[in-house]
């Protein structure tokens, strides 16, 4: 089993649990973060007088989901084409991290590992 | 001049200037929270615009001279409208309190219209919208029922305090230009309201607004602004029950924006009536409006047309059902039921023209603004998809962060 978790842009949320749920998810959540990666900052206005300054933590969503480790390239593929800015995508469009799980146990029935997926 | 009914008349003009950034809160909590900055400053940016242009020309075309269709510039600057005496309107109260009074109107009618490209209209475009759309018709519209010599009013039209010039004006407007700007993207999943005190803070302050509305239309403290208050306050509580035992009907739960809905569409039912119905003529136009709009917003669901937050349902619905019912339930020999059918025709007349020429109008100013190279009325995919806030006003409603 993995952990696979994407951050993506808040804006890419949607698209992106539908594409997990079409290939085959049983389950996600979602965290709306604020952080830094290679994107610039956006900038806001932070005063009267029109001062802005450049906020350099963005708003972005992490989505992770739990599955076989068989899923891990439909999954995968599935997140890039969903959160991806056109064609050719654009910096901010997020990164995602795949982790191993050792265990899974769901408390309603007590079933374990892939039983509980 | 009576100095009590112009202290009643500075009061409801400041009500009634209040009821605006009302529904911003009321617009605000409806949208998702990545457009609530935008969606507020709609509302709020049409206190600056359309304050500047009522004075500058907007006043004189709506009430300046005897025409059939519109004002003259006469009172460019309110230039000869006076403070202290009245030749203008034959009130009670001074020209120029007349003319603080309608400034007030003719601010909340284009802002009530922005509900329905909330979310994805440009707001630079927006900001030229609200000049034209109140000189070419919001200042056509209110010559014709209340200017002196307008063909409504010279007709026997009965529009106590706006249902026809703001409600229905406006709602058809909104038709208009959600047809124009088309539809959100990803609409079709549904858009959860963001902040539901927000929509109740706002529905509240417009009821407390619409006081000033109402009562205030008589231009004088006197027993009609005494009876417009009461059935006011009446219409929109009676509608507020119909919202919330037809929810309850049809979903099994009682909703805080849909009892918030009922009250504006009460309100807006009552607008044109108010100075002429009584009490039980006051909690029939009430459920009436509940009923009706209730179905209208279940219907433009159905329909799938994006009127974003429901102007022509309420607004335009409830203006048309209150218009109707001025020429029913008013008393004094006036209306249906008191033996006349006469105003109940002269109103359909009136509701009809409104409906023509507002569509028309706003259709073809907004066509224009469309095409200008630098306008276009739509925010590109990407802004609408990140949030109009950030993109078009650099600023965000909610900052979840510590970091800096």
């Amino acid at each position: 089993m993995i952990k696979i978790e994407a951050v993506v842009r808040p804006e890419r949320v949607n698209p992106v649990v539908d594409a997990l749920l079409e290939v085959g998810c049983g389950g996600y959540h979602v965290a709306n973060v604020t952080g830094k990666g290679t994107q610039q900052g956006v900038e806001v206005f932070t005063g009267r007088g029109a001062t802005t300054t450049i906020r350099a933590a963005l708003p972005k969503s992490v989505i992770t989901t739990v599955v076989r480790a068989s899923l891990k390239d439909v999954v995968v593929n599935a997140i890039i084409e969903a959160a991806k800015s056109g064609e050719e995508g654009q910096i901010g469009d997020g990164k995602i991290f795949i982790s191993p799980i050792t265990e899974v146990i769901r408390v309603r029935t007590g079933e374990r590992d892939d039983a509980a997926l | 001049m009576d100095s009590g009914s112009i202290a009643w008349m500075l009061a409801a003009s400041a009500l009634v200037l209040f009821m605006t950034p009302g529904l911003a809160f009321f617009y605000g909590g409806l949208v998702r929270g990545k457009n609530a900055v935008s969606t507020v400053m709609y509302s709020f940016a049409a206190m600056g615009v359309v304050s500047v242009v009522w004075v500058l020309w907007g006043y004189s075309l709506a009430f300046g001279g005897a025409g059939d269709f519109i004002g003259n510039f006469a009172y460019l600057g309110l230039k000869g409208v006076s403070s202290t005496g009245n030749d203008i309107h034959g009130a009670a109260v001074p020209d120029m309190l007349v003319a603080i009074f309608q400034m007030m109107f003719a601010i909340i009618t284009p802002a009530l219209i922005t509900g329905a490209f909330a979310e994805r209209f440009k707001f630079k475009t927006y900001l030229i919208f609200l000049v034209l759309w109140v000189t070419f018709v919001y200042a056509p519209i209110a010559h014709w029922v209340w200017g002196n010599g307008g063909w409504l009013l010279d007709l026997g039209t009965l529009d106590f305090a706006g249902g026809t010039v703001v409600h229905i004006n406006a709602g058809i407007a909104a038709i208009a230009a959600a047809y124009l700007v088309g539809k959100r993207r990803n609409v079709d999943r549904g858009v959860e309201p963001h902040n539901v005190p927000f929509v109740i803070i706002g529905a509240a302050i417009l009821w407390f607004g619409w006081f000033g509305f109402n009562a205030g239309s008589g231009l004088a403290a006197d027993g009609i602004a005494i009876n417009a208050f009461l059935v006011t306050n009446t219409a929109a509580a009676a509608s507020m029950v119909v919202w919330l035992i037809l929810g309850n009907i049809h979903t099994g739960k009682m909703s805080a924006v849909g009892a918030a809905t009922g009250v504006v569409a009460g309100l807006v039912a009552i607008t044109p009536a108010s100075g002429y119905v009584g009490p039980m003529g006051s909690v029939a136009i009430g459920i009436g409006a509940g009923v009706l709009t209730f179905y209208a917003v279940r219907f433009r669901y159905k329909f799938g047309f994006d009127d974003a937050l429901e102007v022509m349902a309420v607004h335009g619905i409830g203006g048309i059902w209150g218009a109707l019912a001025t020429g029913i339930f008013a008393v004094g020999g006036i209306g249906l039921i008191d033996g006349s059918a006469r105003v109940l025709g002269y109103n359909a007349i009136a509701v009809v023209a409104t409906i023509g020429y507002s569509f028309i109008v706003t259709f073809v100013i907004l066509k224009i603004l469309d095409v200008i190279p630098g306008l276009g009325l739509r925010a590109e995919d990407v802004e609408e998809d990140g949030g109009l806030d950030i993109a078009l006003h650099g600023e965000r409603a909610y900052v979840g962060d510590g970091a800096d």
